[in-house]
């Protein structure tokens, strides 16, 4: 096999295993550490399949989402306790897990190859004409760019608006002042 | 208790801080020449002022940059990059890169990509700093449990 695949399934395995631990490790600082050693990985294959952009937002949001987990975890006492494991259920959920492995592994033999993208080979259409005049519609040296904030500005404009919507959800539920309690009569503190 | 974590810390943030901040403004502003862009150095800045407010506690940081502040430039950001757009009718159309490409691999190129990769960047490096704040200072659980 070629070698490159072998590295990419190798890192693929790596995210594996640290998502597996992270799912079923007891504390829960490590968990977060898992969860941020699965984001290196990814960035690490987006670098590896030339995406730097990619890889540069994946790195810092990774950082930015452990850093927040860390202090969240740090300062929460950990309320985790075992759940009674019943054989019949895990049975059966492995059971219908082994099922979709099966049909998803005979699905993907109908896809195009890995590293052969539909839209590369003879029915080219957008993306080969972003290739081509990319630098002379938009002037901008980076088509990544140029896609996200001429071509398709309009979708960035919808993601710009989800974050921003999401963060005033942050707010409204973390908000300092609470809501008016009318079942209890009582006035809000302040 | 005092504010903020050790002398080591807060020696290697105050030194740190500024090339942070450097590198986050430099991401955004060259993220049509390089990889990089709005997104990512907006999370950079914010992860610069995070640091801050990790190394030096909440009272110093929120005389940099208050909770105000950071819904500010959210929205600022927000509404810059919804003007852009608007401004695009100028031209013809929404969103129509209205201003002059430029040489290519300059700073001033590209027309509005430059402008967008701002307005993204102040949008998402103050709404990111700010939930960390809200998460770092709002604290209503804890006062109800006082009070009871």
């Amino acid at each position: 096999m070629d070698p490159f695949m072998l590295l990419l399934l190798a890192l693929l395995a790596f995210m594996i295993i640290g998502s597996l631990i992270a799912a079923e490790t007891e504390d829960l600082l490590s968990s977060v550490v898992c969860v941020g050693a699965v984001g290196a990985g990814l960035a690490i294959i987006d670098l590896f399949l030339g995406a730097p952009d990619l890889a540069i937002t994946q790195v810092v949001v990774e950082i930015l989402c452990v850093t927040i987990l860390i202090r969240v975890v740090l300062t929460r006492k950990d309320e985790t306790h075992r759940t009674h494991k019943d054989t019949f259920a895990v049975g059966s959920v492995l059971l219908c897990l082994g099922i979709l492995l099966a049909i998803g592994a005979w699905a993907m033999t109908a896809l195009h190859p890995f590293g052969e993208p539909l839209l590369a080979g003879d029915q080219a259409g957008v993306a080969k004409q972003y290739l081509a005049n990319g630098l002379a519609d938009t002037g901008a040296a980076n088509y990544v760019m140029a896609v996200l904030l001429d071509y398709r500005a309009y979708d960035t404009l919808g993601e710009a608006t989800v974050i921003f919507v999401s963060i005033i959800g942050a707010y409204v539920v973390l908000r300092q002042r609470g809501r008016l309690r009318h079942d209890t009569g009582n006035e809000p503190d302040r | 208790m005092t504010q903020g974590m050790s002398l080591i810390v807060k020696t290697i943030t105050r030194l740190v801080t500024s090339f942070i901040m450097l590198f986050g403004i430099y991401i955004v502003l060259y993220g049509h020449v390089s990889p990089g862009g709005g997104f990512a150095g907006g999370v950079i800045l914010a992860a610069g002022l995070i640091l801050l407010l990790l190394a030096f506690g909440k009272e110093r940081t929120l005389t940099v940059i208050s909770h105000g502040d950071s819904v500010t430039w959210d929205s600022a950001g927000a509404l810059a990059f919804l003007a852009v757009a608007v401004l695009g009718y100028l031209a013809g159309d929404f969103f129509i890169n209205f201003l002059g490409h430029g040489q290519p691999y300059q700073l001033a190129s590209a027309g509005t990509i430059p402008l967008n990769n701002l307005a993204i960047g102040a949008k998402v490096g103050a709404g990111l700093f700010g939930v960390f704040l809200a998460l770092a200072i709002f604290r209503p659980g804890r006062r109800q449990e006082e009070e009871k």
